[in-house]
């Protein structure tokens, strides 16, 4: 083949790379949030969970501590029922968070979870929350929205407590026709 | 300032380098050992670290050294032949590697003790914002009390004054320059204290060098640290990372007190915590007049929303001017809300932050000056009353 | 066949020396040489242009308070500052000594690609327009820092952002055609004989550099888009309110952004492969495990980028892998720079400038890469971390590093570009005047940065003060001394002595087969190597 066309072929070729190198970090994307749901490795949890069936619940006590955040300008009073609670792997509880759109206008909120420490946050399953979907509030009204939820009974031994925070957004601006789902 | 002042301080500077001591005995050239075990152990790894480099740095370059003066040509006209040799670079491969993994195993050991989060004795929640600290106490004597913790320095220290002949000049400036805050965070020696780290807003970064942490603020997630400090004490660090203009003036102060002093401070900041509120309830439910606003307007508007908005609200970069703007001109009810709540493209919510009266008085400010004639009043009262 | 084509391709080679004149020479030019010296020019201009820029930054920070600038520009300057260092100054300059390079040191004729070649290098001053219009709009220029973590870069940044974005696309489009240009060229147009392990180490490096750059340009053009349509098209990839991750920008970034250093670097480490053998009378030691190593340093650039991460909540899993890989790049670092030294060993050395560049490039290079093995020790980046002490780290590693090399660079080629030779002493002065206001400006950092001085700040606090005006004495020092370099420059080609075809003694290569100056078309017909 003359170097011309030698060209060409190797020039094709490199092109092919540097588009692939372009899909690959746009897939860095939902790579990074599979990996991250997978291992809980910045603390996000994952989506909702069905409750096993037969799970047995452990004798062991883990300390979940509740923080909640208003993201911006957001004073809507959000906070938790409890402050913490002491939870058995295995077993389904049931807590709640409070609410209140104190404006004069209808908003959309989005509750966004965090896990402190981040590895844990693959143990820890939601089977119904309020940070699934997002929350329309009209003007003035409060709410208590459940988080039902469990441990998994494959909670590492060494840790013995974790800290789930609660960052509460205000998205009436970017709301779509259907309704998000968050995490 | 002229070259020529400039020319002469950086030769008094030498000078006093070589002529006294007292130059060298106020400079800290190496890492603080700080006042924990962690952050103990972390100075002795980096000195390790540190000592190891230098022998290392001194043998190659001791080769240059050596070999620039002895093979160079008037002394080595001869060149040798060699241009390879494999034992010699296995050698310099596998002598490096095992260095690393002496290195590998202490920093190791390290790293698992600083991430070792659990058992805390008191959890604090760290919030960065553009451009101060909030803190607020999880649980222990403290629990539930929570307030802002910002710069204190004078401005006339760091961006100093214009005077009459249109030269800057600044007020002479102390050991803490920069370090020191209205309200540091309080903690008790002896007890775990875990930090748990987020942000408002963008990303900042809580660094406490007296303690060998640093963990970054990220907005919408959590991060931990944890510090045991074993005697009473002030300790200073800063924001590390990049979050805008404020970025090098929202320092950290934390004051460290023994358990008992510790509780007694909670307790006297939860009865001010009360009174302030009983005062600011009492001035929102006062009426105002004109002159008491725009008095303290003004002095809120220099010391907080200036940096932002420009001395007479004109502006600076992305920021907004006042002087003339659809806000600060138009219905009042628009200026509350962006003032007390916030809006999308950066402007901080100010309620809570700063008092009732304060973003009252304000507000008044901005729509009666410069060249904004509203003659718009608002009291305490709105400001409490806006949802 | 043979020799007809030889004749007829050497009288086309006389009949296509008539060069076009003025203007249209510049912008139409396909030729290498041409190409190569637009690019050198070019990084030059950006090199004052980004050291103003530094100025105003000492200038600020040669004492406490705010004496010149407001903080808001002071982190324009620093930005922008970045930018164009990295992006204006440094990488072109080594496209620069590619273009000129690489074909006369493998004997081809030309880049395969001299028309790509000629847009590769127009795209750049139409990107730096664009982005040094940036400080003059409406909100400023960009002022979050050369990285451009989200959300600052996001929800936070002026409306200059976008043209910021753009000029990203535009330059990362020129550095890749560039990248792909050089692998074309390597790979297909050595002369015969010439295999790959008889490649010069400079045409090796860049082989490698090349590759980096095709593999993660895209990715900063991938991080640069996600910004935008996080700002104008309602996506969330960095915004949390929409499932997004700040922390996500960081990782994209960063899986660009740790190659691009050796994208900077590696380049340099070819200069001194190059030029440490020419002055030492003695073949460069252990070239096949320079080239291993060079392969070794771009493979493992992939797996290291969460060291510059260390502090934002990673779980410990990661650090451990993260600090161990970043740890195992100082073994075939180190491998190279006691390569350069068993190459002087018992040589026969002299010490013209580009001897003395390159040589302190191995010196000081060892400096910003001891300090950076003492950065990847995971619990000890809690104290260094956007500190100075990584500001003197990656300034010892470009600018006594990457761009002393480009001197050095300078140096020895321009009596093969321009026929002139420079002058010695000028030469030598310009060194020593750089190589002492290059410590004086960059070691201190290391001391401001230990005591707990943060990054891109344009105030500090007195602790900090003396280390600061050294420092700034040293950055005002270093800046007028690159003005001799300039004037060393135009009187070479002005009325340098005339240079001979091959003026230093122990050089090898095929480049220095051809005249001084190089004529405007060589190789014409491929030499043959054995």
């Amino acid at each position: 083949m003359s170097t011309q066309g030698k060209n060409k072929k190797t020039l094709g070729r490199l092109l092919l790379f540097a588009v692939g190198m372009v899909g690959f970090s746009f897939a860095l994307v939902p790579l990074y949030n599979v990996f991250c749901s997978v291992t809980g490795l910045n603390g996000k949890t994952g989506g909702k969970v069905n409750p096993v069936a037969g799970m047995k619940v452990q004798q062991r006590k883990i300390r979940l501590e509740f923080l909640t955040m208003e993201q911006g300008g957001l004073k809507d009073d959000f906070r938790s029922k409890h402050s913490s609670m002491e939870v058995h792997p295995g077993k389904i509880y049931l807590t709640h968070f409070h609410v209140k759109n104190k404006t004069d206008k209808d908003v959309v909120l989005q509750a966004i979870p965090s896990i402190a420490p981040g590895e844990l946050a693959a143990y820890l399953h939601k089977t119904e929350c309020f940070c699934f979907t997002q929350q329309k509030l009209k003007a003035g009204e409060e709410k208590w929205m459940p988080v039902r939820f469990f441990l998994d009974t494959d909670f590492p031994q060494d840790y013995k407590e974790l800290t789930l925070q609660y960052t509460l957004f205000d998205v009436t601006s970017s709301v779509t026709k259907n309704t998000g789902t968050g995490n | 300032m002229a070259l020529g002042k400039y020319l002469k301080l950086a030769l008094m500077t030498l000078l006093s380098i070589f002529v006294s001591q007292n130059a060298f005995a106020a400079l800290n050239f190496n890492l603080r050992k700080g006042v924990t075990d962690v952050s103990h152990e972390v100075y002795h790894l980096h000195m390790t670290i540190f000592w190891v480099s230098v022998i290392i740095a001194v043998i190659v370059f001791g080769a240059i050294f050596y070999s620039v003066f002895a093979h160079r040509r008037s002394k080595h006209p001869v060149p040798a032949k060699f241009h390879h040799s494999t034992t010699v670079e296995i050698i310099w491969t596998t002598i490096p590697f095992l260095i690393l993994i002496a290195f590998a195993l202490p920093a190791t050991r390290t790293l698992i003790q600083i991430e070792d989060n659990s058992k805390a004795d008191v959890n604090v929640l760290v919030t960065g914002y553009r451009w101060y600290w909030q803190y607020k106490y999880m649980d222990g004597p403290a629990k539930g009390i929570s307030f802002y913790s910002k710069l204190s320095t004078p401005k006339d220290q760091y961006e100093g004054v214009i005077g009459k002949d249109g030269k800057k000049t600044f007020a002479p400036r102390d050991k803490n320059y920069l370090l020191e805050v209205d309200h540091p965070l309080v903690i008790p020696t002896g007890k775990k204290v875990r930090f748990l780290v987020t942000s408002k807003d963008v990303i900042h970064s809580w660094f406490m060098p007296d303690f060998a942490i640093k963990q970054d603020a990220v907005p919408g997630f959590i991060n931990e640290a944890w510090a045991k400090v074993p005697k009473p004490g002030i300790y200073r660090g800063q924001c590390a990372e990049l979050c805008g203009k404020g970025h090098g003036f929202m320092p950290i102060v934390v004051d460290v007190k023994s358990p008992a002093d510790f509780e007694q401070w909670a307790s006297d900041q939860k009865q001010q915590i009360a009174k302030a509120k009983a005062a600011a309830e009492a001035a929102a439910a006062q009426s105002w007049s004109k002159e008491k606003l725009m008095a303290l307007g003004k002095k809120v508007f220099a010391k907080t929303c200036s940096t932002c908005h420009g001395p007479q609200g004109k502006g600076m970069g992305p920021f907004p001017a006042l002087d003339g703007s659809k806000i600060a001109t138009g219905p009042v009810a628009n200026h509350i809300h962006i003032v007390t709540h916030g809006g999308k493209k950066g402007m901080p919510a100010w309620k809570g932050v700063l008092s009732d009266a304060d973003i009252a008085a304000v507000i008044t400010f901005e729509r009666n000056s410069w060249s904004n004639k509203t003659g718009d009043i608002v009291q305490p009262a709105d400001i409490a009353n806006t949802k | 066949m043979g020799t007809i084509t030889d004749t007829h391709t050497e009288a086309h080679a006389d009949h296509h020396d008539h060069k076009a004149k003025g203007i249209t020479r510049w912008l139409f030019t396909t030729n290498h040489k041409d190409i190569g010296t637009m690019y050198l020019v070019f990084s030059l201009i950006m090199f004052f242009i980004g050291g103003a820029m530094a100025m105003v930054i000492r200038a600020e920070l040669f004492e406490p308070g705010l004496q010149i600038v407001d903080p808001h520009f002071f982190n324009e300057m620093t930005t922008m500052h970045g930018l164009i260092m990295v992006f204006g100054a440094v990488m072109p300059s080594m496209v620069g000594f590619a273009n000129w390079m690489i074909p006369l040191m493998i004997g081809a004729p030309d880049m395969a690609l001299p028309r790509m070649n000629n847009w590769s290098f127009w795209l750049l001053p139409v990107a730096f327009t664009i982005m040094m219009i940036t400080p003059f709009m409406d909100g400023g220029g960009p002022a979050f820092g050369w990285t451009f973590y989200a959300p600052l870069s996001t929800t936070f940044a002026p409306k200059s952002t976008e043209y910021f974005i753009f000029a990203v696309h535009i330059m990362g489009i020129s550095s890749i055609m560039g990248a792909i240009n050089v692998i074309v060229t390597i790979m297909n147009m050595r002369a015969p004989g010439m295999t790959y392990m008889k490649m010069p180490l400079f045409v090796w490096t860049w082989f490698v550099t090349a590759y980096l750059l095709v593999a993660v340009m895209p990715v900063l053009a991938s991080a640069v888009t996600m910004v935008l349509t996080d700002r104008n098209f309602g996506t969330s990839f960095f915004d949390a309110a929409g499932g997004g991750d700040p922390v996500m920008f960081q990782h994209i970034f960063w899986f660009f952004g740790h190659p691009e250093v050796y994208i900077m670097i590696l380049p340099a480490f070819g200069v001194v492969s190059t030029i440490i053998p020419t002055f030492a009378r003695k073949k460069l030691f252990g070239y096949s495990s320079m080239v291993y190593a060079t392969g070794s340093i771009a493979f493992l650039s992939f797996l290291v980028w969460m060291h510059h991460m260390f502090t934002t909540g990673m779980p410990i899993a990661a650090e451990l892998f993260f600090m161990y890989a970043t740890m195992l790049i100082a073994v075939p670092t180190g491998v190279k720079i006691f390569n350069w030294v068993a190459t002087i060993w018992q040589g026969s050395l002299t010490f013209e400038t580009p001897m003395l560049f390159a040589l302190s490039f191995v010196i000081l290079f060892t400096i910003g890469g001891l300090s950076g093995v003492m950065m990847s020790i995971a619990p000890l980046d809690s104290q260094y971390h956007d500190t100075y002490f990584i500001v003197a780290h990656f300034h010892y590693v470009l600018f006594p590093g990457a761009i002393f090399g480009g001197f050095a660079a300078t140096y020895y080629w321009i009596p093969k570009w321009t026929g002139k030779m420079y002058n010695e002493t000028l030469g030598k002065i310009h060194f020593w005047l750089s190589m002492i206001f290059v410590n004086l400006t960059f070691f201190p950092m290391h001391f401001s940065g230990l005591a707990g001085m943060p990054r891109r700040i344009p105030d500090y606090s007195l602790q900090f003060a003396d280390f600061n005006m050294w420092s700034s004495i040293g950055a005002f020092g270093l800046g007028l001394t690159q003005l001799l370099f300039v004037y060393m420059l135009i009187s070479t080609v002005r009325h340098g002595k005339t240079a001979p075809q091959k003026p230093w003694e122990g050089a090898e290569g095929l480049e220095w087969t051809v005249p001084s100056p190089a004529p405007y078309h060589t190789f014409t017909t491929p030499p043959h190597v054995d």
